[in-house]
């Protein structure tokens, strides 16, 4: 797998036009120029290639189905695809980046593993990954998402991780980044950070988006068998730091015949402020490591974002995207929690799958573009819904 | 010269510097620690500016960032509070923070209150070194301004030499692996770190910090470096119920 030319990935510094780079203190420079040395290299090397090729294979499940959905697409007057991401191991794409950071790990001698989580799909993708190869782990939640996420705590726990509360702050993803981030301060030698999304320093945000990139490697060849072509009109991806998104962008971010729509998640409304939209909302600014666009006060601090999905209640956004925003080569829009619940609840009654929260916002934005009717959109189904139940039981309960 | 460059040549050894974040315990606090730090005798004082989000600092300076927040402090607020500080106080000054709160208050105008307010050094832990050469340095260097760096014990010693030749006050020396305020005392593993940049005979002056919090580690580490920096130690210090002024020339007595 090695790096594509494109200009809309990152340069040799990590910078997707102004966006990216490592903006670190000193203690961290250790960690993240090991990881910057080494990581290409063991990328590129036959034998990641082969162990990771043969884990997606037979222990994620992949590749992931490209389904043609034909009463969604009997409903939108156009031809959707659903890349599911969702029939993984675990539950959601997450997996596709813990497989290839935990095996960078052990090449770089690692014994134990750190990871930050919201919701809880990366906290258990990277439990998931240290019980197969025997690694301590210990992931890092807001104290506040620990008591929301109640049954993903259990799954990490059963998996042998040590969940520690972030009680810093407003006690969520944030707060659960910042805290992983100073436990790799204070362990430099033997630690690896696992970070869950396209952002952190350089090489991070490359790396986690070259390991999802196998998301849109496979759509091209799924969709030139079912279709004739390997490029859709339309992929469309939800984002909050924006990890499916980059997988699901990556192979056709030089094509540009290809539009690309990226979804955040709008909370109550971009106008009440209690939102994540960070591309409508944010200012340029720099948040773990990275520079990009970010929610924050007039005084540069950064913000609590909002949003029913725990997945995409970031204040930040991946540079990559921030570059996709700013060059326009990206479609942003943005979906309410409103509006995401009832695309869930579509989906769930023509298809038959229940998606995440997350991946309905990215549903949710069929309903703001005029397809036409021979137009291929591929919609990356990033994961299921199970975790989500306790908040579709409420609203059916209120109907 | 500037006031940084003007102690080192006067003062040799036992070099003192305290921490404390702006805005902390109350908003107009400020002024209030900086007078008495200086009547009690420290040579150098770092004013934190509260940031949201700080990576480096352990529990004690986060909540008191946290606190000052709270309070409305912000560097616009920060700068108002300064601006006659040069009427009342000679040791060199030096502020403390983020890069995200600077970006957006404006370098531009950022640097132009440092000059007007009297600043002398700058520590951002995230700005990156090869940002600081190609686009402040040479702003930096214009208005008397030091930028100070960070080592740390797995720095390597061709880049412990080149920010030798970039400083232009002291070098921050990091004493172990960890965020502020986590670890106290100083462990052979450290005597040993600390012996080996003795031995590299940098140009600039070096002081050490995180893990400094009384008079025992105070006298050590000046042993090895010109001076010592005292953060978590100090905010806890001052935020004992009773008079600022007190609390802030007892600690500082304790020490010396």
């Amino acid at each position: 797998m090695k790096q594509k030319k494109s200009k809309y990935l990152a340069d040799n510094q990590g910078y997707y036009g102004e966006f990216g780079g490592a903006y670190i203190p000193e203690m961290l420079m250790h960690n993240v120029e090991e990881l910057r040395e080494n990581y290409e290299e063991i990328m590129e090397s036959e034998e990641f290639k082969s162990e990771y090729k043969s884990l997606l294979k037979d222990y994620v499940g992949r590749p992931s189905p490209l389904y043609f959905a034909p009463r969604l697409s009997e409903q939108y007057k156009t031809n959707i695809y659903l890349k599911r991401e969702d029939l993984n191991h675990t539950g959601s794409h997450k997996v596709n980046n813990t497989v290839g950071q935990i095996l960078i790990a052990k090449k770089l001698g690692k014994k134990r593993i750190i990871a930050e989580t919201g919701a809880g799909q990366h906290g258990v993708a990277t439990a998931t990954v240290c019980a197969l190869m025997g690694l301590e782990c210990v992931v890092y939640m807001g104290a506040l998402d620990i008591s929301r996420q109640a049954p993903n705590v259990a799954r990490m726990k059963m998996l042998g991780a040590e969940v520690k509360a972030a009680t810093c702050g407003n006690q969520t993803l944030k707060d659960a980044t910042n805290e992983a981030i100073r436990d790799w301060i204070n362990n430099p030698e033997d630690t690896f950070y696992i970070i869950g999304s396209v952002v952190g320093p350089h090489p991070y945000p490359n790396m986690v988006a070259r390991l999802q990139s196998v998301i849109s490697e496979e759509m091209k060849v799924q969709l030139e068998e079912k279709t004739g072509k390997q490029n859709p009109d339309y992929v469309v991806a939800c984002v909050g730091g924006g990890s499916n998104a980059a997988g699901a962008f990556y192979h056709f971010l030089d094509d540009e015949d290809v539009k690309l729509v990226a979804v955040e998640a709008a909370g109550l409304g971009n106008e009440t402020g209690e939102s994540a939209a960070t591309t409508v909302l944010g200012e340029t600014g720099y948040i773990h490591g990275s520079k990009t666009l970010l929610m924050q006060s007039d005084d540069g601090q950064i913000t609590e974002p909002y949003s029913i999905s725990a997945g995409l209640d970031y204040p930040g956004v991946g540079p990559i995207h921030a570059n996709l925003f700013t060059s326009s080569r990206g479609l942003f829009k943005s979906a309410t929690d409103e509006e995401a619940l009832s695309a869930a609840f579509e989906l769930t009654s023509l298809e038959g799958i229940i998606p995440a929260l997350e991946s309905a916002h990215a549903l949710a934005a069929l309903k703001k573009i005029d397809f036409k009717p021979e137009d291929v959109v591929v919609v990356n189904l990033s994961g299921r819904g199970d975790k989500d139940m306790e908040t579709y039981i409420n609203v059916m309960e209120k109907d | 010269m500037n006031r940084i460059n003007q102690l080192f040549e006067n003062k040799k050894n036992n070099i003192l510097t305290v921490y404390f974040t702006a805005g902390f315990p109350e908003l107009n606090d400020t002024l209030t620690i900086l007078k008495s730090a200086e009547e009690a005798g420290a040579d150098i004082v770092e004013i934190g500016m509260p940031f949201s989000d700080p990576l480096a600092d352990g529990p004690t300076i986060q909540a008191s960032g946290d606190k000052a927040l709270e309070n409305g402090m912000s560097i616009a607020k920060l700068f108002e509070q300064l601006k006659d500080m040069r009427k009342e106080i000679s040791i060199p000054v030096l502020l403390m923070g983020y890069l995200n709160p600077v970006h957006r208050y404006g370098w531009d105008k950022f640097l132009q209150q440092c000059e007007y307010c009297g600043i002398d050094g700058l520590i951002l832990p995230d700005l990156p070194i090869e940002e600081y050469k190609s686009d402040f340095k040479d702003k930096f260097e214009k208005i008397g301004l030091s930028n100070v760096f960070l080592i740390t014990p797995q720095t390597p010693n061709e880049r412990i030499r080149m920010i030798d030749e970039l400083s232009t006050g002291f070098i921050y020396m990091v004493s172990s692996a960890s965020t502020t305020g986590a670890k106290s005392g100083i462990t052979e593993e450290q005597e040993a770190y600390f012996n080996r940049i003795a031995q590299m005979e940098l140009k600039s002056p070096v002081q050490i910090g995180f893990g400094i919090s009384d008079r025992g580690s105070f006298n050590r580490a000046c042993e090895f470096a010109d001076g010592a920096i005292i953060g978590s130690a100090f905010i806890k210090a001052i935020q004992k119920s009773g008079s600022i002024d007190v609390n802030v020339k007892n600690f500082i007595s304790s020490i010396k």
